[in-house]
């Protein structure tokens, strides 16, 4: 693990990360709040893998999963009326070890009752030329990366296209490789397009995702009439760092989709996850319109300290623990 | 043969890749979005010595090249190969010409060499980073001058040539890095 100078060089900079985050959100009257890592549900989508435990009591026993984010219980406050709110959480992703991915990482999430999907764009621009100095974000379609580097109608193509043109541009990839729609276009958005953002040197907010990829978001039609997920993701320095949505508020379509993400899993032979009854429950009850995103804090200090690997910015890293 | 699971995958590990032992150089973690993970993995190719990069679906499993490395003693070549020994059995190794590509100027007899061996064949000799090699020819030395700016070229006895100091004589010992195949000092007498 890192030792003296450096160790409390990071130490530092992190505390002082923090305190921007937490001074960013205090001036615009959003609230901290903490909720439980532990819970009986689980997130559904099919290549999120949670930890499990065991919770014992003499001869009861449970099942518990740790949070991969802090979202379904957020959203709970949401619908109780809490109003804006934030977490920097702990979080679990089970299987994820990599230059940028570490099983435990510090998620900030926040929510704004109100928000439109822009607004909390223009949010998430302010926040990160405030906390770290970036500079401003630019602003781009999903479809339009895909015009303007692969020259690609992303919805007049069909699944050999993708594959044919995914081939041609990434030497690396077997012949025999073998994927959906959505499996392609992530393909070709991770080993071509993104080494293009990161070549602009400057952060991109990604928007109007395919409505295949729509997670959690709302699907509406945009300026051109077609159907796309009201969802953004931020890259920055050749790293994913925050995804948001205007978030999808109705609970028989929630409902749906996670039992559309739980066959998903099961055709993969992983197992099914227990819904979140909870939140569909709050949901039901009322959940207002709002916005909310994710953002990855190590990655946010790895872009703001210039290190490649985010072990090196956590005070211990998974491999030293 | 054993297998490994991408998830096993780190710099060094040996696996075969279309009948050929090869050796991971970098290994990479991807996940796009929220979508399928997968390992983009740049590899050597230990009999080609070529460098190439390719990516394993997460959980891709791979079979396990049987590479070891050991010390062997350098004896002599006849030519056509070049003969090591294991100095604790004698065991013998001949490793041929592409076996010794990238250490052919280093080889000296009675050095220690690292020997990459795959089925029990030399695959690739590594020299020392260090070895201590004669002068056999360069201009002579001129005296007075330690500054070592300048240089000359001297051939050393197992035929590599490497830019010395001006002051350099033949029959000196020299120290030389063979990673980069230059001078490092005067060696003292071994």
């Amino acid at each position: 693990m890192l030792q003296g100078q450096q160790l409390q060089s990071i130490l530092k900079r992190r505390a002082e990360l923090l305190a921007n985050v937490r001074r960013f959100f205090s001036t615009r009257e959003v609230l901290e709040v903490s909720t439980p890592i532990l819970s009986s549900a689980a997130p559904t989508a099919p290549y999120l893998d949670s930890f499990h435990t065991l919770f014992e009591a003499g001869n009861r026993s449970k099942t518990l999963y740790l949070h991969t984010s802090p979202e379904f219980a957020m959203k709970r406050l949401l619908a109780a009326g809490s109003g804006g709110i934030y977490q920097i959480a702990t979080v679990f992703r089970n299987g994820e070890l990599g230059r940028q991915h570490t099983p435990e990482f510090s998620m900030l999430e926040w929510y704004r009752p109100g928000f439109t999907l822009a607004d909390l764009m223009a949010e998430v621009n302010a926040f990160i030329q405030q906390v770290i100095g970036t500079p401003p974000a630019v602003t781009c379609a999903y479809s339009d990366l895909f015009a303007r580097y692969l020259q690609l109608d992303i919805y007049q193509t069909d699944v050999d296209t993708l594959k044919a043109v995914a081939l041609k541009h990434i030497s690396a990839l077997p012949a025999d490789w073998q994927t959906d729609y959505d499996g392609w276009l992530e393909m070709l958005m991770s080993e071509v397009i993104e080494p293009e953002l990161k070549a602009l040197n400057t952060p991109v907010l990604v928007t109007e995702f395919p409505a295949s990829q729509a997670q959690l978001a709302r699907i509406q039609p945009n300026a051109a009439g077609q159907p796309v997920a009201m969802r953004f993701e931020l890259y920055a320095g050749g790293m994913e760092l925050a995804n948001g949505y205007d978030e999808l508020c109705d609970a028989t379509e929630l409902r749906q989709r996670f039992e559309r993400d739980n066959i998903a899993r099961q055709q993969q032979g992983k197992p099914v996850m227990p819904i979140d009854e909870n939140l569909l429950a709050a949901m039901q009850s009322g959940l207002p319109q709002c916005s909310g995103v994710a953002l990855g804090l190590d990655r946010l200090m790895m872009l703001h300290l210039a290190e490649d690997n985010i072990s090196k910015v956590q005070s211990i890293s998974f491999a030293d623990n | 043969m054993a297998s490994y699971s991408t998830n096993e995958f780190k710099a060094g590990l040996k696996f075969m890749m279309d009948g050929d032992p090869c050796s991971i150089i970098e290994n990479e973690f991807v996940k796009p979005g929220k979508g399928q993970a997968f390992n983009r993995v740049k590899f050597r190719n230990l009999k080609t010595g070529r460098v190439n990069e390719r990516t394993f679906k997460t959980n891709e499993s791979v079979e396990s090249a049987d590479v070891v490395e050991i010390d062997l003693e350098f004896s002599y070549t006849d030519g056509e190969f070049w003969h090591f020994m294991d100095p604790t059995s004698f065991e013998q190794y001949a490793a041929d010409a592409n076996a010794i590509t990238d250490s052919k100027d280093w080889l000296k007899e009675q050095y220690t060499y690292t020997v990459t061996l795959w089925n029990g064949t030399p695959l690739l000799v590594t020299p020392p980073n260090f070895v201590n090699l004669t002068v056999v020819e360069t201009d002579p030395g001129v005296r007075g001058d330690t500054s070592g700016g300048g240089g000359k070229p001297a051939t050393l006895e197992t035929g590599a040539v490497v830019r010395v100091p001006l002051f350099i004589e033949i029959g000196e010992v020299l120290r030389v890095d063979t990673r980069s195949a230059s001078y490092v000092e005067r060696a003292k007498k071994d």
